[in-house]
């Protein structure tokens, strides 16, 4: 699944920050993050909680709680830069062009309305269209997704988890945004439910040949979904790659850690790795490289200087003072 | 020597649990006023054994029937149908579906149960201390003035440590693997030698959760306890059970050593919840999975295979014939299967 990013890429973040101002001082949940996604890429972001992967998602779109805010850097969306814009001006960016998909589906929807009027509004809102028109979108919409169009004109509470986990994806798509950022959709699903999801995820950016940007703690669903991955500790990007090269030839030792300590079903029984430790507080993030307490070949230098970049090859990059050997 | 079977084994042959015919039904009522005809079979005489120090794991998805299942084993849920017996090797054993008063308390010493959600399970206004003695406040396991020498000693297998600098501290201070190490040394600071564990793991991060992995298997060894380990990700049971049996729909479809059912399922449920498990490796190619539908509903279910509606190879035998029962088949494992 390579050479996906050959044109000009549909979205590009530069040195973006986000910061949550607390009672007790900024909590920098995304410090400094940069990277591009394609056309039709697919970007895995992964990292385990709290270190900042769905608060980009929330920054991307603009959706931040009170508290929080951008304190640096760009977002440029097809040559627009949104980390300026006003909410009133955000609004025509938001669905159109770049859309999301939430972890609880289920509670995204408002239990009072049907389905196919909470979709329908969602396009009313956006593009100009006539009752009749959205109708027949919704009905596509669902098809695309495999939902029965029968279900159109039901609540929320008729339809199961992965129904609406289906009813959530086909409202992100209402609009035909270029990008979609789909933050752990199926975490809260079961794995027979999880798959087929994942199969009409993918199956519907091939044929709208849409970004996706993926979020999971998950590295197998990762391995799944993404051309290009990116690995999440603390706030930042410390390893960005080739799915194919970070699976085999990791650079990051957390990067490392997190794929052996993954259990799999199949292939032999590995030992699984552990890490010490707790992860850090965002507060107050660790000097130096944010994983020198925890990692295992962590020196004096790691302790004080910021990690430099590291190429493993064109497309495969680290932060780390001393990555790991192909 | 001769052997002469007088029907009395040894006390290391012995299971500690045998489950006969385990049976729990909610009743639904169509109306508030009316009484309830249907009922929701979420246990529908299910029987597996267990044996002393071994880690026991059922797997399968969301309303199979598996978190009842262990809510029955420490009675915490009272069963409507068949038998429980715990042998704990002194004397007879018990049947624990009859317990009452003093002897269910008796039994609850010896049976204990850590629960999913550490963010849940634990009071938020209660001190560390105070959770993990609270067991050994009510059991009147230990003279109060020894509790906290006890508390302190638990927290240090647990790997609190050191305890002093956990003990007076609340669970919005600690992080989530920390919490779950906090419901692990409540579970057995009374010392239990019978533990369901119900999704223990699945709220932790990865890099966190293989020590709270390591730390169950290795209390068991040490404490001597055998574990019902409930999960729904089969790579995590490939890790902590010896043994496993998969569910659907309150019945056990599949049973036996867990490596001869992950590496060869018989069942095509079994197979089918194995070809949906991603493989975190992005060269690695799934089988597809091959059954249609979702999970059909616990409702009063037609006499026949729980899975016949979603079956990939059922037939007309299959249709006609009530739910088929446990068999051994080549592999060792039991199939609950008639085409297997």
């Amino acid at each position: 699944m390579n050479g996906q990013s050959t044109s000009a890429p549909v979205l590009r973040i530069e040195d973006l920050g986000m910061y949550y101002g607390t009672r007790s001082g900024d909590v920098k949940a995304v410090d400094g993050v940069s990277f591009a996604v394609g056309r039709g890429e697919s970007v895995g972001l992964v990292g385990e909680s709290g270190c900042g992967k769905s608060s980009i998602a929330m920054t991307l779109l603009k959706l931040l709680p009170e508290n929080g805010r951008i304190v640096g850097g760009r977002i440029v969306l097809d040559g627009t830069d949104l980390a300026p814009l006003s909410e009133d001006q955000m609004r025509t960016h938001r669905w159109n062009r770049i859309a999301m998909v939430f972890q609880a589906a289920m509670n995204s929807f408002n239990p009072v309305y049907t389905v196919g009027d909470q979709i329908i509004e969602a396009l009313e809102t956006h593009i100009e269209t006539s009752p009749d028109v959205s109708m027949e979108r919704v009905r596509e919409l669902f098809e695309l997704v495999s939902l029965d169009p029968g279900f159109i004109g039901r609540y929320p509470h008729e339809y199961s988890g992965g129904m609406k986990q289906r009813a959530g994806i086909a409202m992100a798509l209402a609009c035909e945004p270029d990008l979609l950022i789909a933050d752990e959709p199926t975490t809260a699903l079961d794995v027979i439910v999880q798959d087929r999801i994942l199969k009409e995820l993918r199956d519907v950016q091939q044929a709208l040949n849409m970004s996706l940007i993926y979020i999971s703690h998950d590295m197998a669903v990762i391995a799944e979904v993404s051309h290009t991955v990116g690995v999440m500790y603390a706030g930042r990007i410390v390893e960005w790659g080739d799915t194919v090269d970070i699976f085999q030839n990791p650079m990051h030792p957390y990067t490392q850690t997190l794929m052996s300590a993954f259990p799999s079903v199949t292939g032999p029984k590995h030992e699984l790795a552990m890490l010490g430790g707790e992860p850090p507080n965002l507060l107050n993030p660790p000097t130096g490289c944010r994983f020198h307490p925890r990692c295992p070949y962590a020196t004096d230098v790691c302790k004080t200087e910021e990690p430099p970049t590291v190429e493993g090859s064109d497309t495969h990059w680290a932060a780390c003072w001393h990555p790991l050997e192909a | 020597m001769a052997v002469v079977d007088t029907g009395v084994t040894e006390v290391g042959t012995r299971p500690l649990i045998k489950v006969e015919g385990l049976e729990k039904r909610f009743p639904v009522a169509s109306h508030w006023f009316r009484r309830s005809h249907s009922s929701v079979h979420a246990v529908d005489g299910i029987s597996f054994e267990l044996a002393r120090g071994e880690s026991f794991g059922l797997v399968g998805e969301s309303g199979c029937g598996k978190t009842t299942t262990g809510r029955l084993l420490v009675r915490l849920a009272e069963p409507t149908g068949g038998h429980v017996l715990f042998d704990d090797g002194e004397g007879a054993a018990t049947d624990i579906t009859t317990l009452r008063g003093e002897e269910l308390k008796t039994f609850r010493r010896k049976a204990q149960m850590i629960f999913q959600d550490p963010y849940e399970s634990l009071n938020p206004r209660r001190t560390i201390f105070d959770t993990v003695a609270e067991p050994l406040k009510v059991q009147d396991a230990c003279p109060p003035l020894e509790r906290l020498d006890r508390v302190s000693r638990m927290l240090e297998m647990v790997g609190l440590s050191p305890p002093a600098t956990y003990l007076f501290r609340y669970p919005h201070e600690l992080s989530g693997g920390q919490r779950q190490r906090v419901a692990i040394a409540r579970a057995l600071i009374i010392e239990p030698i019978f533990v369901v564990a119900d999704e223990p793991t699945s709220m932790l991060d990865v890099s966190i959760r293989t020590g709270v992995m390591n730390l169950m298997e290795s209390l068991a060894e040490r404490l001597g306890i055998s574990y019902l380990y409930i999960t729904h990700d089969l790579a995590v049971a490939r890790y902590m059970c010896s043994r496993i049996a998969v569910m659907y729909l309150g019945k056990i479809v599949e049973m036996g050593d867990t490596e001869a059912v992950l590496q060869q399922p018989k069942h095509p449920y079994t197979q089918a919840l194995l070809s949906a498990v991603p493989i975190p490796d992005p060269t690695a190619t799934r089988a597809p999975v091959r059954i249609s539908g979702g999970v059909a509903t616990p409702l009063d279910p037609p006499p026949r295979c729980r899975f016949y509606s979603r079956c990939p190879i059922a037939d007309d035998f299959c249709r006609d014939n009530p739910h088929p029962a446990l068999e051994v088949k080549d592999g060792g494992q039991r199939v609950a299967c008639y085409k297997a």
